[in-house]
């Protein structure tokens, strides 16, 4: 009846800590940065910091897609729906994060633009058909995992010949985005925690370049509390042993090369854009993807005038350091006060894949006190 | 028969004129189905004669959608969710009224199933629905049908629910399976399919809740976890309380279809919504005999202490949840933010 599933049995939890705490080494620290929002998600839902040792410490990395895009990408989605009153198609999740003025899709639907959530870019596909004389435009949004469903609906309306079908794409690329931050100043990281779904589809070979040229560990880790906790163990042999390689605990699911067909995919009907604003790591070259000109006709910056605009993050919120890894939720003064799940101010704590979420959720309490004793 | 339920015939707006229409329409339908004395007397009013003591009174509002889903429809549904309100304060159930504002254009079909499960469910409870009203609204004005139920009781002598005296050291017991109700619901919604075959558990709880209170008068509260889960329904007691209290989750039992699905929609069981499962705080040496009488019953079948309540918060700090996880850490278990999933009761 219980659901304790072979990846969440307490008594492997408990060896894999005993074991950790006996090969991790009292006289050092490490700082190991899980680059998923996922993982972040797993590690706080599962009390997993309770059970290493206190010099091993998790760095929350920026691999939380609704997060790291910048407030501008978000305000000309806005526009879309507002000014060039298409019908908007797009994840929940995005729903509730605050623009430039604290306006969110939520807000502005409920102000009348037809923002419509979906749980798949297919669903946007059906949209377009259903409304042959309104523009529908999807908000592509995600890493490497969803970025082949974008693909594929591409595809598919250009074989249907769906003409009001288009994609304002936001895609993004993990490896560089990791490159990124072990190549900026004050993040000391160890190695990391590699994403388990993305690892999925570009496969374990697309990390090696970037582990032999900045010499820091990664493991490939599932997303249950147990792959993490042996995925920790697993770092710390490797810092133990002096060595940087690229090891897979998650080879359950993730292979070398990868899904290729996916792969296959992304590459017919994306191109890397030369540049992309990240939230909080700022311009990342090759780090995103585009849609391919000859598909011009599907997409949405293509197919209407996004204006020039100003757009303005709230001033004392903390997100982009903290997804560099160099600040903490508690750093900011915002956090629990006037930043809540409920009350916004910035994407962290909207997305249940944030850090400020994550901390808010599972340890509001230790926070909070930590906060007060700062003061 | 000559009666309004023709094959394809629809709720108009002259059902609810008050008419000859609106007539037929509670005489072939609703009266059919509820028969009862109080009803038959055929008054504006339902006159009950009640011995004198503490009455309990509970109103509840059901909008659910689909109107018929996986182990029950909005008509059961509004029977049971009242009836556990009002057992929920220890009283014994004596009477329901009923308000239905119908949406023109919803099947008489559908109506006449409706109002057959809720009779059903009302004679299975023993509880009679005394009173009732029906509106039409026009085309989409409303969704189909909702349901307005209200209940009252009556509380047994010696017998004092109230989160105030949940105390420190008391044991959390929780009836049954977490979530069966919302990922039913979840599971019969457009795009959400996953082909389960989870049921709700909507079922009325109180004549469990009688047995349990003969034997443990000291029950200091009870609860049932609707909307918002049971993460919500403790929360609000250890707010109420001002203690915290502290869950281990491999005691709570959800059914492994549950928690798949829960996963694949990435949501939290204890988030989810019950219509059919009690949280009961009590004395920890009682815990054993409640336990055991919950057991008795079909609702509480899978009956488990769950967890126990902690010391008194520091003064003006609220109580606070939290849960040792099934690898041994721990965490807050906070509400949920944000939406509900909307309209699942
Ligand atoms: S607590 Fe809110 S305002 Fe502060 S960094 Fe996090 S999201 Fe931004």
């Amino acid at each position: 009846m219980k659901y304790v599933s072979e990846f969440r049995d307490p008594a492997l939890a408990q060896s894999l800590a005993t074991a950790i705490a006996r090969e991790a080494d009292p006289a050092r620290s490490y700082a190991f940065m899980e680059f998923c929002g996922g993982h972040t998600h797993a590690i706080f839902r599962y009390g997993v910091q309770d059970l290493v040792p206190s010099n091993v410490r998790f760095v929350h990395g920026p691999g939380c897609p609704v997060c790291v895009l910048p407030m501008r990408r978000l305000d000309d989605a806005l526009e879309l729906a507002e000014r060039h009153g298409v019908i908007l198609a797009t994840y929940g999740d995005m729903m509730r994060v605050p623009g430039s003025g604290r306006r969110s899709m939520l807000t502005a639907r409920s102000a009348g633009a037809d923002i419509r959530m979906v749980y798949s870019p297919l669903d946007a596909l059906a949209l377009a058909r259903d409304n042959p004389d309104r523009q529908v435009v999807f908000m592509g949004i995600g890493f490497e995992t969803t970025t082949p469903a974008t693909g594929m609906a591409i595809l598919t309306a250009r074989a249907q010949g769906l003409a009001n079908f288009s994609v304002f794409c936001n895609h993004v690329l993990t490896p560089p985005a990791m490159a990124h931050v072990l190549a900026a100043p004050g993040v000391a990281l160890d190695g990391f925690l590699g994403p388990s779904h993305v690892s999925t589809v570009i496969g374990a070979g697309a990390y090696r370049p970037l582990v032999a040229h900045y010499g820091r560990p990664l493991v490939i880790a599932g997303f249950e509390p147990l792959d993490v906790l042996q995925s920790v163990l697993m770092l710390i042999r490797q810092v133990n042993e002096g060595r940087q390689e690229v090891e897979n605990q998650y080879s359950r699911v993730v292979t070398e090369a990868g899904n290729t067909k996916a792969q296959g995919v992304i590459e017919e009907v994306f191109a890397l854009r030369e540049t992309f604003e990240w939230r909080g790591l700022g311009s990342v070259p090759d780090s995103a993807r585009a849609i391919r000109p000859e598909l011009a006709d599907f997409d949405a910056e293509a197919r209407f005038a996004i204006s020039e605009k100003q757009s303005r993050e709230v001033k004392s919120c903390e997100c982009p350091a903290i997804l560099r890894g160099v600040k903490q939720p508690k750093d900011c003064k915002l956090f629990g006060k006037a930043c809540t799940p409920e009350t916004p101010m910035g994407a962290c704590m909207v997305s249940s894949e944030g850090s400020c979420a994550a901390y808010y959720t599972y340890r509001r309490v230790e926070t909070m006190a930590e906060m007060e004793a700062a003061e | 028969m000559s009666g309004i339920l023709r094959p394809g015939a629809a709720v108009e707006m002259a059902h609810g004129g008050g008419g000859m229409a609106t007539t037929r329409l509670i005489r072939e339908i609703f009266a059919r189905h509820f028969a009862n004395p109080i009803l038959d007397q055929g008054h504006d009013a339902a006159r009950l004669n009640l011995p004198h003591g503490r009455i309990v009174m509970s109103t509840d509002a059901h909008v659910i959608s689909p109107l018929e889903f996986p182990g029950g429809d909005i008509g059961s549904l509004a029977v049971h969710g009242t009836i556990n309100d009002v057992a929920m304060g220890g009283a014994v159930p004596v009477a329901l009224s009923a308000a239905f504002i119908i949406e023109e254009g919803l099947p008489l079909e559908t109506l006449d199933h409706i109002a057959a499960s809720m009779g059903a469910a009302a004679r299975k409870a023993s509880v009679p629905i005394a009173t009732g009203d029906t509106k039409v609204v026009e085309r989409g004005a409303a969704d189909g049908l909702f349901i307005t139920t209200t209940g009252i009781g009556l509380i047994p002598e010696g017998i004092e629910i109230a989160p105030e005296r949940i105390a420190p050291g008391m044991a959390i017991l929780l009836s049954g399976t977490l979530g069966d109700h919302g990922v039913a619901i979840l599971s019969q919604r457009q795009g959400l399919a996953f082909g389960t075959t989870i049921e709700s558990d909507s079922a009325a709880l109180h004549r469990m809740v009688g047995d349990m209170l003969a034997a443990a008068p000291s029950i200091a509260c009870l609860r049932d976890p609707t909307r918002g889960g049971l993460s919500a329904t403790l929360n609000e007691l250890a707010e109420a309380a001002g203690v915290s209290m502290t869950l281990k989750e491999a005691a709570i039992p959800v059914r492994p279809e549950v928690a798949g699905a829960c996963e694949l929609l990435g949501l939290d069981p204890i988030h989810i919504a019950n219509e059919g499962k009690l949280v009961c705080i009590c004395p920890p040496e009682q815990a054993e005999a409640v336990l055991n009488i919950m057991r008795a019953h079909p609702e509480g079948r899978d009956a488990a202490q769950i967890g126990a309540v902690g010391a008194h918060a520091a003064p003006g700090t609220p109580g606070l949840l939290r849960m040792e996880t099934l690898i041994g850490g721990m965490r807050v278990v906070d509400w949920l933010a944000g939406e509900q999933l909307p309209r699942i009761c």
